[in-house]
C-alpha cells in the first residue's frame, strides 16, 4: 500500500493526458472524415462501392505495424512529402505529438467509416424522398432527417473510435516513438515499465484506463439510450 | 388541372413507355406489383429521372428532355403518400408537420401547423413521435403534412397495401373522407381493384412498363377489352375463342357456342367472364349461352360459396382448367336442397370480349 502511494504521488501524469487529447482530436476527425467517406460510398454503385471499401477498410485489417510503416514512408524526413511539409510549414510529423494523431486517426477511422456506412445503408430511402418532395433542402435532410435516423449507428461508431484512438499503440510507437511527456501514450508508457519489469507502475496505468474506457462507453451509451428511445426497433 | 406525361425509362427487365394527357382530377393506375406505376409516380415527383420524354403539369414543365430541363423535387410542390407514410421517425408530430411547411414564410409556419393538426384530429399528440401512434394517427400525420404546403398535385403510392383487411377498410374511409376538400389532381397507384373502383374517376391500366388500357374507371371494368386488363379488374375466368359471325363464336375451353344479339368485336380472341355472374340452370334441358359444369372442389366462405368446376361441353378441344364460380349463399338458397346446378349460364351483357396480345 505505501509502496502504490509513493508511485501515485510520484506518477508522470502527462501520459493520461496526451492519450485522451489525441483520443479526442483523433475522433473529432475520424467523425467528419468517416461520416463524409460513408456518405460517399453509400451513393457509388457496387463496383465503386467494393474497391474504396475495401481500401477505407484496409487500416483496419492491418496489422498496426504495417500501418506505421506505411504512414513512416509517406512522412518521414526523408521522404518527399515529409520533407516538403518540414520545409515548407515546418511540420514535423515523426516523433511528434501530430504523429500521434495521424497514426490514432488512421486506425481508428475504418471504425467510424463501417459503422457510419451501416447506418446509413439501413435508412429508408422513402424518408429521403419524402423530404425532398415536401421541398427541404439537401443540407436540411442530411442534417435533420439522415443524421438523426441514422443517430444511434453514428454514436456507436464515435464510441469504438474512441476507444481504439485512446488504446492505440503499434502505429503510434512507429511514428510518433514514446518521447516522455511529448508522445508517450498510456499504452506505450505500460509497455515500457513492463520492460523495466515494473509491473505495480504498469498496473497503476491499466486500472487508469480500465476506469476511462467503461465511464466513457458506459456515459456514451446512456446518452445513446436516451436520444433513440422513442424510435421504435425491433 | 392538366396532365401531360411522355416519357421512357429504361428499367431492368423491360422499358417504361408511358403516355397520358388528360384533364381528369382522379386518376387511378391499376397494374401488378412491378408493372411499372411506382416508377410513373416517381418521375411524376422527381424522384427519379426518365430517360427521355416530357413531364408537364398544368402548364408547368417539370421535365424536358429536348430542352434539357429537370426541376427538382423540392420545387415541384407535389405531395407524395408513400406506403409506409415515411413519417420522420426521429421528429415529433409537430415537426412532421412543420416539415411540410418548408416553402410557407417563417411567421406563418407555426400557425399552419397548429391549423392542420387541429383539421386532422391530432390535438394532444403533437409531441408524440410517430413510433408511438396507432396506424390510424400515422396516416393522418401524414396527410397533415402533406397537404400543409398546398400541393397542386397529390401522388398515392399503394397507401394501404401491407395492411390487414380490417384497418385498411378504415384507413380506406378515412383518406377518401380527409381528401374529399382536395381540388387538385390526384393519382392513386394500386394493384387492388377495390381501392381504384372506389376512389378513381378515370384509369390507366398498366402491364409491363405499357400502359394497355385508358378510360373512365366503370368503362374500363365493365369492358376491359385487353384480357391482361381484365385480369386485374379482378376476371376470373378466361376461354380462347373462336369468332364465327358478329353474332355467334366458338368457346374454345368450354366446348360450346354462344349466340349474341350484340356484335362481337372483330378480333376478339378470348371471352372472360365473372366469377359471381354466372347464372345457375338446373333444369334438363341446355339453356342458350349455357355449359354443362363438374365440380371440382367447392369452398365455404361466411357469406359465399365458392365453386371450382370443370366445364363439360361436347365439343372442347382440350382440357380446360377450372372456371371459378362465386355465389352468395343467400341469392340461390335452391344450393341447399338442388345441390351444383347442371348448367352455368352466361348473360350476353356479362360477357367481356377481350383481345390477348399475349406476351
Amino acid at each position: 500500500m505505501q509502496e502504490v502511494l509513493s508511485i501515485l504521488s510520484g506518477l508522470d501524469w502527462s501520459p493520461l493526458w496526451i492519450s485522451l487529447k489525441t483520443g479526442l482530436v483523433a475522433t473529432i476527425l475520424c467523425f467528419f472524415l468517416g461520416i463524409f467517406a460513408a456518405r460517399k460510398v453509400v451513393k457509388r454503385g457496387p463496383g465503386a462501392k467494393s474497391v474504396i471499401d475495401g481500401i477505407l477498410t484496409l487500416p483496419m485489417v492491418l496489422p498496426p505495424t504495417v500501418t506505421g510503416f506505411f504512414l513512416l514512408l509517406l512522412f518521414s524526413k526523408r521522404r518527399p512529402l515529409g520533407s516538403f511539409l518540414y520545409a515548407q510549414f515546418g511540420i514535423k510529423v515523426v516523433q511528434s505529438w501530430l504523429g500521434c494523431i495521424l497514426a490514432a486517426s488512421f486506425i481508428a477511422f475504418p471504425l467510424m467509416y463501417r459503422n457510419a456506412r451501416a447506418a446509413f445503408e439501413q435508412i429508408d430511402e422513402n424518408l429521403v424522398y419524402a423530404g425532398r418532395t415536401l421541398g427541404m433542402s439537401e443540407t436540411k435532410i442530411f442534417w435533420k432527417i439522415v443524421m438523426p435516423t441514422a443517430g444511434p449507428g453514428i454514436i456507436s461508431g464515435t464510441i469504438l473510435t474512441f476507444a481504439r484512438a485512446l488504446g492505440e499503440y503499434g502505429a503510434t510507437s512507429m511514428l510518433a516513438g514514446n518521447i516522455p511527456g511529448k508522445t508517450a501514450t498510456i499504452s506505450q508508457k505500460i509497455a515500457m515499465v513492463i520492460q523495466d519489469g515494473d509491473y505495480l507502475t504498469a498496473g497503476i496505468w491499466t486500472l487508469i484506463v480500465l476506469v476511462i474506457a467503461f465511464v466513457i462507453v458506459a456515459a456514451m451509451n446512456l446518452a445513446a439510450s436516451k436520444s433513440i428511445h422513442h424510435v421504435s426497433r425491433w | 388541372m392538366h396532365l401531360l406525361l411522355d416519357f421512357t425509362k429504361h428499367l431492368q427487365e423491360y422499358d417504361l413507355t408511358v403516355r397520358v394527357d388528360t384533364s381528369a382530377s382522379r386518376i387511378g393506375i391499376l397494374g401488378a406489383s412491378g408493372c411499372g406505376k411506382s416508377m410513373t409516380l416517381k418521375s411524376i415527383a422527381g424522384i427519379v429521372r426518365p430517360d427521355a420524354g416530357k413531364i408537364c403539369v398544368d402548364g408547368d414543365v417539370f421535365f424536358d428532355s429536348g430542352k434539357k430541363l429537370c426541376v427538382r423535387p423540392q420545387k415541384r410542390n407535389v405531395g407524395y403518400l408513400f406506403q409506409n407514410y415515411a413519417l420522420f421517425p426521429t421528429m415529433t408530430v409537430e415537426e412532421n408537420v412543420l416539415a411540410g411547411l418548408e416553402n410557407v414564410p417563417k411567421k406563418e409556419r407555426r400557425e399552419r401547423c397548429a391549423a392542420m393538426i387541429a383539421r386532422f384530429h391530432l390535438a394532444g399528440l403533437e409531441k408524440r413521435y410517430p413510433g408511438e401512434l396507432s396506424g390510424g394517427q400515422q396516416q393522418r400525420v401524414a396527410l397533415a403534412r402533406l397537404l400543409a404546403g398546398a400541393p397542386k398535385m397529390i401522388l398515392l403510392d399503394e397507401p394501404f397495401s401491407a395492411m390487414d383487411a380490417y384497418l385498411k377498410d378504415q384507413l380506406q374511409e378515412q383518406l377518401f373522407e380527409m381528401l374529399q376538400q382536395y381540388d387538385g389532381t390526384m393519382i392513386l397507384v394500386s394493384h387492388n381493384r377495390d381501392e381504384i373502383y372506389r376512389f378513381c374517376e378515370d384509369l390507366l391500366v398498366m402491364d409491363r412498363g405499357r400502359i394497355i388500357r385508358e378510360g373512365k374507371t366503370k368503362d374500363v371494368f365493365a369492358n376491359p377489352k385487353v384480357k391482361q386488363a381484365s385480369i386485374l379488374t379482378g376476371c376470373k375466368n378466361y376461354t380462347d375463342l373462336v369468332r364465327i359471325d358478329a353474332h355467334h363464336a366458338h368457346l374454345v375451353d368450354y366446348g360450346v357456342d354462344i349466340e349474341t344479339k350484340g356484335e362481337i368485336p372483330e378480333g376478339t380472341t378470348c371471352l372472360g367472364y365473372r366469377a359471381h355472374d354466372f347464372i345457375p340452370v338446373w333444369e334438363a334441358e341446355e339453356p342458350v349461352n349455357a355449359f354443362p359444369v363438374r365440380e371440382k372442389s367447392r369452398a365455404a366462405l361466411p357469406f359465399e360459396e365458392n365453386f371450382y368446376l370443370v366445364p363439360q361441353g361436347d365439343h372442347r378441344e382440350h382440357n380446360p382448367e377450372h372456371i371459378c364460380w362465386f355465389v352468395q349463399r343467400s341469392e340461390y338458397p335452391e344450393l341447399e336442397t338442388k345441390g351444383l346446378p347442371r348448367y352455368l349460364q352466361m348473360a350476353e351483357e356479362k360477357m367481356l370480349f377481350l383481345t390477348d396480345p399475349g406476351d
